[in-house]
C-alpha cells in the first residue's frame, strides 16, 4: 500500500535551506512571472499585428498575416526549442555568446518569455482583428469624416470598442498562457510543473506532489477566471455587448 | 552570423523521422476518435436534465481544462500507471509510454471537444427536440437522429481546427521521452550535433502540415456556409 505523507512538504530539501513547500511557491512565482511578462509582450505585439491585419495597405496586412500564420502553425514546444537552442547559434556571435554566458535561469526565462509572448500574440492578433471587424464600418468612416487621421481613428474610436468586445476570448488566452507556461519546464525553467517533477524525484511521494501542483494550477485558473469576469462586467458597453448571464 | 549549416544528417535520418511522424499521427487520430466520442457523451450528460450527471461532466471538463497538458501527460505516465500496477499487479517492466500518451491525450481532448460539441448541440433550436418528442420519438432518438447530425455539421470546422491544435500539442509527449516526430527530430539532432538544422526542419514540416490543413478547413468552412 502507498504511504500517504502530507507532511513531506514541511521537510527540508537536500540543500537544507528550504522546505519542499518553499519549492512549490518558488515554482508558482516563476509560473506567474513568466506568464505575466509574456502576457505583456503578447498584448503589445498582438495589438500591433491585429491592427495591421485590418489596415488598407496590402503590404502591411500581408506581413501581419504571415506573422500570424507562422506562429499559429508551429507547435509551441518546437518554437521554444528554436528560441532556446537555435537562435543563439544564428545570432551574430557576440550576442549569441553573451546570451550563452548569462545565468542559465535567466536564459531559460528570456527564451520562454519571448516564445510564449510571440506564440500568444498571434492568437491575440486574430482576436483584435475580429474585434475591429465586428464594429460597424460606419464607425471608421465617421471617425475619418470628423477629420481624425487613420491612426487617431484606431486609437480613439475603433480600439476602445474592439478591446471590450474581445475581452471574453482574451480571458481564455490569458488562462492559456498560464497553462502553456508549463512547457518551459522542458528547457529546465523551475516553474510549477518542473517542481512537481523535482518533488517526485526527491521525495518519493509522487501522489502528494502531483495533487498539490494540480490544485495550485486549478486555484490559479479559478482566480483568474473570476477576476476577468469582474473586469468584463465593469467594462461592458450597455446595449452593445450582451449582458453577462 | 557565423553558423555553418550542414543539412547532411537529415536524408539518412528520414526513416527515423517518418516513424516518428507515424507516432504523431497515431496519437492525433486516437485522441480525435476517442475524444469526439467521449466528448459527445460528456456534452450530452452536461445538457441532460439529470443534475448528478451534468455536475460530474462539468467537473471533469473544468478540471481537465484548468491543468496544463504537460501536467496531464505526466499524470498519466508517472502516477496513474503506478496506481494501476499496484491495483492490478501488472508487470513493472512493460513500456507504457505510448499507452499512457494515448490515454492522456484522449481524455484531455475529450474535455475540449465536449465544450465544442455542447455549443454545437445548443446551436440547434430547442423547438426541434420538442417537435421530435411530439412526433413520438424518445429523447435519445431525438438526440441521435435529429439534433446531433445537424450539430456536427455546424461544428465540423471547429472540430477540425481543434484537431490541428491537437496535432501540434502531441509534440509535448517529449516530456515522457516518446519518439514522436518532434522527439525523433530532437534525438537525431542531439546524436549528430545538428540540433539547429533538425529543429528548423521539424518546425518547417509542422508548419507545412498545419498550414495546409488550416487552408483546407477554411475552404470547407466556406462550403458549409453556402449550403
Amino acid at each position: 500500500m502507498y504511504n500517504w505523507n502530507w507532511s513531506v512538504f514541511l521537510s527540508q530539501t537536500p540543500s537544507g535551506d528550504a522546505t519542499y513547500l518553499d519549492w512549490l511557491f518558488l515554482g508558482l512565482k516563476w509560473t506567474a512571472a513568466l506568464s505575466l511578462s509574456s502576457w505583456v509582450v503578447a498584448l503589445i505585439l498582438g495589438s500591433i499585428f491585429g491592427v495591421l491585419r485590418t489596415v488598407p495597405n496590402k503590404w502591411l496586412s500581408g506581413i501581419a498575416t504571415a506573422y500570424v500564420e507562422v506562429f499559429r502553425n508551429i507547435p509551441l514546444l518546437v518554437q521554444l526549442f528554436i528560441w532556446y537552442f537555435v537562435l543563439p547559434e544564428l545570432l551574430p556571435s557576440a550576442i549569441g555568446d553573451a546570451f550563452k554566458q548569462m545565468n542559465p535561469l535567466l536564459q531559460q526565462f528570456i527564451a520562454a518569455m519571448i516564445c510564449l509572448g510571440l506564440f500568444t500574440s498571434a492568437r491575440i492578433a486574430e482576436q483584435v482583428r475580429s474585434g475591429i471587424e465586428a464594429l460597424a464600418r460606419g464607425q471608421k468612416n465617421a471617425g475619418l469624416a470628423l477629420g481624425l487621421s487613420l491612426p487617431q481613428t484606431y486609437r480613439f474610436v475603433l480600439l476602445p470598442m474592439a478591446y471590450r468586445i474581445i475581452l471574453p476570448p482574451l480571458t481564455s488566452e490569458f488562462l492559456n498562457i498560464f497553462k502553456n507556461s508549463a512547457v518551459a519546464s522542458t528547457i529546465g525553467l523551475i516553474e510549477l510543473s518542473r517542481q512537481a517533477q523535482q518533488l517526485v524525484d526527491y521525495t518519493a511521494q509522487p501522489y502528494e506532489a502531483f495533487i498539490a501542483v494540480t490544485l495550485l494550477y486549478f486555484i490559479l485558473n479559478i482566480t483568474i477566471m473570476f477576476s476577468m469576469r469582474w473586469l468584463e462586467q465593469r467594462t461592458r458597453v450597455p446595449g452593445f455587448i450582451g449582458e453577462a448571464k | 552570423m557565423d553558423y555553418e549549416f550542414d543539412w547532411t544528417s537529415i536524408p539518412g535520418a528520414l526513416p527515423i523521422l517518418w516513424s516518428g511522424l507515424k507516432v504523431t499521427f497515431e496519437i492525433t487520430v486516437t485522441a480525435i476518435v476517442v475524444g469526439v466520442v467521449w466528448g459527445t457523451l460528456l456534452a450530452i450528460a452536461r445538457l441532460s436534465g439529470n443534475r448528478l450527471l451534468s455536475t460530474l461532466s462539468a467537473a471533469y471538463v473544468n478540471l481537465f481544462r484548468s491543468i496544463p497538458l504537460v501536467m496531464v501527460i505526466l499524470w498519466f505516465y508517472l502516477i496513474v500507471p503506478q496506481l494501476l500496477k499496484s491495483l492490478l499487479n501488472i508487470e513493472a517492466t512493460t513500456d507504457i509510454r505510448l499507452a499512457s500518451a494515448l490515454t492522456a491525450f484522449a481524455l484531455f481532448e475529450a474535455a475540449y471537444y465536449s465544450e465544442i460539441i455542447r455549443a454545437g448541440i445548443q446551436s440547434v433550436s430547442k423547438g426541434q427536440i420538442g417537435a421530435s418528442l411530439a412526433l413520438g420519438l424518445t429523447y435519445s432518438q431525438a438526440m441521435r437522429l435529429i439534433v446531433l447530425p445537424q450539430a456536427f455539421r455546424n461544428m465540423i470546422p471547429l472540430l477540425l481546427t481543434q484537431a490541428i491544435i491537437l496535432f501540434q500539442d502531441t509534440s509535448l509527449v517529449y516530456v515522457i521521452g516518446l519518439a514522436d516526430f518532434f522527439g525523433a527530430s530532437y534525438k537525431v539532432g542531439d546524436r549528430d550535433g545538428r540540433l539547429v538544422e533538425l529543429l528548423l526542419f521539424a518546425g518547417l514540416i509542422y508548419f507545412l502540415i498545419c498550414y495546409g490543413a488550416s487552408l483546407l478547413v477554411r475552404q470547407l468552412q466556406k462550403k458549409v456556409r453556402v449550403s
